[in-house]
């Protein structure tokens, strides 16, 4: 199942991806989500994250998960589409996992509005992931506007780092 | 200046969870109030209000005391409520002799003539043997020596603070020519803790601040309160079921419940000025627009189609039209719209964003958010001109109308810490103060005169 010619197709466009698929340790917890053999899942150094966890989504995505807009914008520009296709990777790989995409703003705009803004990145994020192939069933999105920021700065650098959309599994 | 008074204030109050009553202590029937002619600006206006006197000092159920302790606490009421608006020079019970009961109707005008009053407030609490006290409130021009109205109130013993309100009502009304606002109440939100683990609950208050009430726990996010025009129910937004969705609350029995089953998130509901309507906004696929549902259940309308973020909306006062924001212009702007949704209209051509936009009670104004750089509360009139800035700050949002459509309160937000809190400001904006919240407040929505 972690075969398939799309994720060929994703390596191929050059992620730079960590594919290095280390010997996870012998001894591991139980697969939550009845994933491939733990053999195919790279770890992180030591004590590497339960292959399909949301941990190993995490170590494996490197930053990868959480994806940056402009003030007000929702595109999806090519940084943000190289940060998709990695996630579209994995999850090609651990097909009975769900996710949710959390939206997110700035502090610099209107509460409603900004509900609003986050739900739309969320699913713009979403519609891409859908366009590289991953069943839109297994993607729910929810809007945080700017209530949950994770930059508690007021200044550009800050607000750049808050207008995102963030990835997370969910067993 | 002269100014034709209402035949009878008492009459003009709504009459019916507070039971109107004559208010003199000598049994004289309510007079009828002949024209008096004010010679004060309202701007001048140095006030008297001494302790309200009483008949006897006996024990009440209220919060406040005795009915002596409760004739201080009253004048001290109306004294916060009349300084706090800018309009007047209130001198309150603190600093002023106690009249006796027999100076009530009959005040020593010489003596408050020395002490500078030009007017003059004062009253009495009388203890009735069910446990209500009855207050009686009299205004009097110092200057002409004649008394300029009067009005009184038999209160439960909880809401002795709605008696003094109404006086102050009485007179702000009686001196400003505007309609009267401090017996109303405000819902917002309550935040605690760090910037990025902000605690949201929906509370309550009196518009001074008092008889506050939290009315969820924290545990899921709250935001955006919206009063029912009968004060029986609140709409806001909560994360509960781990999405935005809309909630009802039921302010008679303490239990909510979501507005409408949906898989979509949900944001911004509102309430038609008669309460028969509810907005609210709806993402579909990232896709915001506004809709429409009867209060009392029923299909729902969709007001908007375009592209984009359509969100909010405040109806006008005879429920005709909705000021709303769109950013169908690549930025978020103002517009209104027939109720019915058709017409839509931009009006707000300001430069910068223009977003919250509400409708004044009066329909005179609309208040908004104007975003260009800083975050300000502004008004303009219905038809997007004359703007005028109310506040100049870092981030200002969220206006919300005192009842009389005079006063606005909106939320500040301080730049680095994120902390809140909740303001008001008058139509001049000269008279700029924060309400006292135990805790940081943002989102508060103002409700109409109580019933």
């Amino acid at each position: 199942m972690n075969t398939r010619l799309t994720l060929s197709l994703l390596l191929a466009v050059g992620l730079g991806l960590s594919a290095c698929a280390k010997k996870a340790p012998e001894v591991l917890p139980p697969d939550p989500g009845g994933t491939p053999a733990a053999t195919e899942s790279a770890g992180g150094d030591t004590g590497a994250p339960t292959p399909g966890s949301q941990a190993d989504f995490v170590a494996q995505m490197m930053g990868q998960d959480t994806i940056y807009f402009d003030t007000d914008r929702y595109n999806i520009d090519a940084t943000d589409q190289q940060a998709l296709a990695m996630q579209a990777q994995w999850l090609m790989k651990y097909p009975a996992k769900r996710i949710t995409i959390e939206g997110h703003a700035d502090e610099r705009g209107t509460r409603e509005y900004n509900l609003a803004l986050g739900e739309r990145r969320a699913n713009a994020a979403k519609n891409y992931l859908v366009s590289l192939g991953i069943e839109p069933g297994r993607i729910s999105t929810v809007s945080y506007g700017k209530e949950r920021p994770v930059a508690l700065g007021s200044d550009e650098a800050s607000w750049q780092r808050n207008r995102r959309a963030v990835t997370i599994t969910v067993d | 200046m002269k100014k034709l008074i209402p035949f009878l204030i008492a009459a003009a109050m709504p009459a019916s969870a507070l039971l109107a009553q004559d208010a003199a202590p000598q049994p004289t029937a309510a007079e009828v109030e002949e024209d008096v002619v004010g010679t004060l600006d309202a701007n001048d206006a140095r006030i008297a209000i001494p302790a309200f006197a009483t008949n006897a000092d006996v024990p009440t159920q209220t919060s406040a005391g005795s009915t002596s302790t409760l004739g201080f606490q009253i004048a001290n009421v109306i004294f916060g409520d009349l300084r706090n608006n800018g309009l007047f020079k209130p001198t309150g019970p603190s600093a002023l002799p106690r009249p006796a009961l027999s100076q009530v109707q009959a005040p020593d005008y010489g003596g408050w003539r020395g002490r500078g009053a030009d007017m003059l407030v004062q009253g009495y609490v009388r203890a009735e043997a069910g446990g209500n006290v009855t207050v009686g409130c009299y205004l009097y021009d110092v200057a002409l020596g004649q008394q300029t109205a009067k009005a009184g109130w038999t209160v439960p013993p909880g809401e002795w603070r709605r008696a003094a309100h109404k006086c102050a009502d009485m007179v702000y009304s009686r001196l400003s020519g505007e309609n009267p606002f401090f017996d109303s109440r405000v819902a917002y939100i309550a935040e605690t803790g760090p910037k990025n683990r902000r605690m949201k609950r929906l509370a309550i208050m009196d518009s001074d601040g008092a008889n506050h009430r939290y009315l969820t726990t924290g545990q899921a996010t709250a935001l955006t309160p919206r009063y029912a025009p009968d004060y029986k129910s609140i709409l806001y937004l909560s994360y509960y079921n781990g999405q935005p969705r809309i909630y009802i609350y039921d302010l008679t029995t303490d239990k909510q419940r979501l507005l409408l089953q949906s898989s979509n998130p949900l944001f911004a509901p509102r309430w038609s000025p008669d309460g028969k309507w509810i907005l609210y906004s709806m993402a579909i696929g990232g896709n915001t627009d506004i809709y429409k549902m009867p209060s009392a259940g029923g299909a729902a309308i969709k007001l908007t189609d375009a592209p984009g973020i359509d969100i909010g909306g405040s109806f006008s006062p005879d429920g005709n039209r909705i000021v709303f924001e769109s950013d169908r212009s690549g930025s978020q702007q103002v517009y209104v719209m027939n109720a019915d949704g058709s017409g839509q209209k931009r009006i707000s051509f300001f430069g910068g964003r223009a977003a919250t936009p509400e409708w004044s009670p009066r329909g005179d104004q609309i208040a908004f958010t104007h975003i260009a750089g800083n975050f300000r509360i502004a008004v303009m009139d219905p038809g997007g001109g004359n703007l005028r800035y109310l506040t100049d700050s870092w981030q200002d949002e969220a206006p919300t109308w005192a009842p009389n459509g005079r006063v606005i309160q909106f939320f500040r937000t301080t730049r680095g810490s994120g902390k809140t809190g909740v303001w008001q400001v008058d139509l001049t904006g000269k008279n700029e103060r924060k309400l006292e919240t135990p805790v940081d407040g943002s989102d508060p929505a103002w409700g109409p005169l109580r019933p």
